[in-house]
């Protein structure tokens, strides 16, 4: 099966370095790295990082622990302000903004260690995405005019809609932080979407799922894709979920790029087993 | 269908809340009156009343930053007194403008205008640098402007001369009659303020802050509380609505000050001193961080008690601190609260989400 996912997509060399889905290639790239670094005191974190996003590509970054799979996320998210290279977002470079000018521009993210609000409901959570989405100013909301009314209803039918995807809008009124653990997985998920994002970035969104659940992901992964015509970018250990859907994979190993290329050429690709497995011993 | 019922929920609640607040309203009002033999009010107690509706809009402006927004401010007094002398001088402004009028109302209401105005500015100038802080630093900061205010006014001087008034600054010699006399704080006030119109600014704050919160302007600020990455992963502007927040809760402790003010022929700065501000911290940390009715709760409560401990003389600040101490020991035993409820089984099941939350 996940052969067949693979075969369907031809990947041609993208202007710059990089490949990109032939499907894609006729639009501008939602997110094209050039050069990117950061610099902790003095240790590279990510070196020369270069990446090219195809407009509706689901893109996967592997790599070992520790090898700046997170860092590049919170380079990409501006968490940490690059101190090399420029990040270009739907073609606007992203130079001094902050997180949240980056979400206005396209950006949304999920996180390793969820970070959902977790006293609040699901639906609030959802809401929160949509805070730029269906807006109404402070004073319609604090005296009630219509405005209010009207958004609210808005935020609530889109909310549910949202959490639908997922098949969670029966879970709408119950607090966050007691769905296990899957299920907060899958709303952190709806609220980046709530944000309206041409690229989500899902860090580990297969972490702590069963086999099943995962199947279910992978599902759902190319459903966004397909419903919302964005790309994803996921940095996921579970090798299945990452060889059945990613279409470009990038492997990152001690800051660098080690490897790009299709499933199967980082099957093959003897750098990246050794990254994973180490060298052979020769005797 | 399952969203109905959650707005139901929090209408609910608030409706309880409106529910109270009217309901001790208007048993204050039967007990003023006296028609009741056995049901009357002591006179120390209703001079207590227009300070305990003050207290109530300060406890709660107070939680929408500490509880809602998530920032320790240790100077709300600093607002407070901002709000009680511009609204003053307003006040007295319009009476000098128009002597022959009785504008008692539209006096009042331009005072509590002007108070909420100005203290909200105030707000604004103090929060661009401190909202730039987090956490103790917020609280150390917050602190040290209550002081400054409070210095500061120490040294205003305005009087009022004929049709032109005069302003001064560590300069006591100034023509006509003061108005603002430096240390001796505003001087000759008329006392404009009511119960009623303590009752009506409680509610207004009510309105204000319980619909702020089930807004979304609210939710983007409990966001920023719960988790401030996440909420800017999501767009959130952070400054802007730590601002709201801050600014928000000082109109609202503004006009509390005007009120208060107006409740006194003479008010002083040293009346709102950081013992103030922490008197009105400890209502928000004894009616319970977030929780707007326990704060009213609370607020009425501990301004009611050291009148209702006067028989005890020289020993009422003392058994004030020990029921204090103990009321905050009592609210977070485990005993306590499973006592409670077998009461109340609404308490239970929050209680053992609580639980279960720390496990």
């Amino acid at each position: 099966m996940t052969q067949k996912k693979k075969s369907a997509t031809k990947m041609v060399p993208a202007p710059s370095h990089g490949i990109i889905p032939e499907r894609d290639l006729h639009v501008a790239p939602v997110l094209e790295a050039r050069h990117l670094g950061i610099e902790f005191g003095g240790l590279h974190a990510v070196e020369d990082f270069n990446l090219i996003i195809g407009k509706t590509e689901i893109a996967g970054l592997i790599g070992p622990n520790g090898a700046g799979k997170t860092t590049v996320f919170n380079l990409l998210t501006k968490v940490y302000q690059p101190t090399m290279g420029t990040i270009l977002l739907n073609g606007r470079d992203t130079a001094g903004m902050n997180t949240m000018q980056a979400n206005r521009l396209g950006i949304a993210r999920t996180f390793q260690n969820i970070r959902l609000f977790g006293n609040m409901t699901v639906e609030d959570n959802v809401r929160i995405g949509l805070h730029n989405q269906i807006r109404y100013g402070m004073f319609s909301g604090i005296f009630r005019l219509p405005a209010f009314w009207q958004g609210e209803k808005k935020q609530h039918e889109r909310a549910l809609e949202l959490l639908s995807i997922f098949d969670m809008q029966d879970l709408a009124s119950h607090q966050a932080g007691s769905l296990p653990y899957g299920a907060q997985r899958r709303l952190e998920i709806v609220r980046a979407l709530a944000t309206h994002p041409s690229l989500l970035l899902l860090d580990e969104p297969a972490a702590g799922m069963n086999p099943h659940e995962t199947e279910e992901l992978m599902e759902n992964v190319i459903k966004i894709r397909d419903q919302f015509q964005i790309a994803i970018l996921l940095i996921e250990h579970d090798m299945n979920l990452v060889m059945g859907i990613c279409e470009g994979i990038c492997v990152l190993n001690y800051g660098k790029i080690i490897a790009k290329g299709t499933a199967s050429e980082i099957q093959q690709n003897p750098v990246v087993i050794e990254a994973y497995l180490g060298k052979r011993k020769e005797n | 269908m399952k969203h109905m019922k959650k707005i139901n929920k929090t209408f609910a609640s608030n409706l309880i809340t409106y529910g109270m607040v009217v309901a001790a309203f208007l048993l204050c009002q039967l007990a003023q009156s006296g028609t009741l033999e056995w049901f009357k009010m002591s006179r120390s107690l209703r001079g207590q009343l227009v300070p305990i509706c003050v207290y109530i809009v300060m406890a709660v402006s107070l939680n929408l930053t500490v509880g809602i927004s998530g920032e320790l401010s240790l100077g709300h007094a600093g607002f407070m007194s901002v709000g009680a002398f511009s609204g003053i001088l307003a006040s007295q402004l319009i009476a000098a403008a128009f002597p022959e009028a009785s504008l008692e109302l539209p006096r009042l209401l331009a005072a509590l205008i002007t108070g909420g105005l100005v203290a909200g500015l105030a707000g604004v100038l103090i929060g661009i640098p401190v909202l730039r802080l987090r956490g103790d630093y917020l609280a150390i900061v917050t602190l040290a402007f209550g002081e400054i205010i409070r210095n500061l006014l120490n040294c205003v001087y305005f009087s009022i001369d004929g049709s032109s008034f005069h302003a001064g600054f560590l300069n006591p010699s100034l023509p006509g009659k003061l108005l603002i006399n430096g240390p001796m704080g505003a001087t000759g006030v008329e006392k404009l303020a009511s119960f009623e119109a303590g009752f009506v600014l409680v509610i207004f704050t009510l309105i204000v802050v319980l619909n702020l919160v089930n807004s979304r302007s609210g939710r983007a600020i409990m966001a920023i509380r719960d988790n401030r990455i996440a909420a800017e992963s999501v767009g959130i502007p952070v400054t802007k609505y730590r601002m709201m927040a801050f600014v928000t809760s000082a109109v609202l402790a503004g006009m509390a000050g005007a009120l208060y003010g107006l409740n006194y022929s003479t008010v002083q700065a040293a009346k709102f001193k950081f013992d103030t501000s922490i008197l009105i911290l400890v209502f928000v940390v004894l009616g319970g961080i977030g929780n707007i009715r326990g704060s009213i709760i609370a607020a009425a409560l501990l301004t009611v008690l050291p009148e209702v401990l006067r028989s005890f003389g020289e020993y009422r600040m003392l058994i004030y601190a020990i029921v204090l101490i103990l009321v905050m020991l009592a609210t977070n035993n485990p005993a306590f609260k499973a006592a409670l409820g077998r009461i109340l089984p609404h308490a239970r099941r929050e209680n053992s989400l609580k639980e279960a939350d720390k496990a």
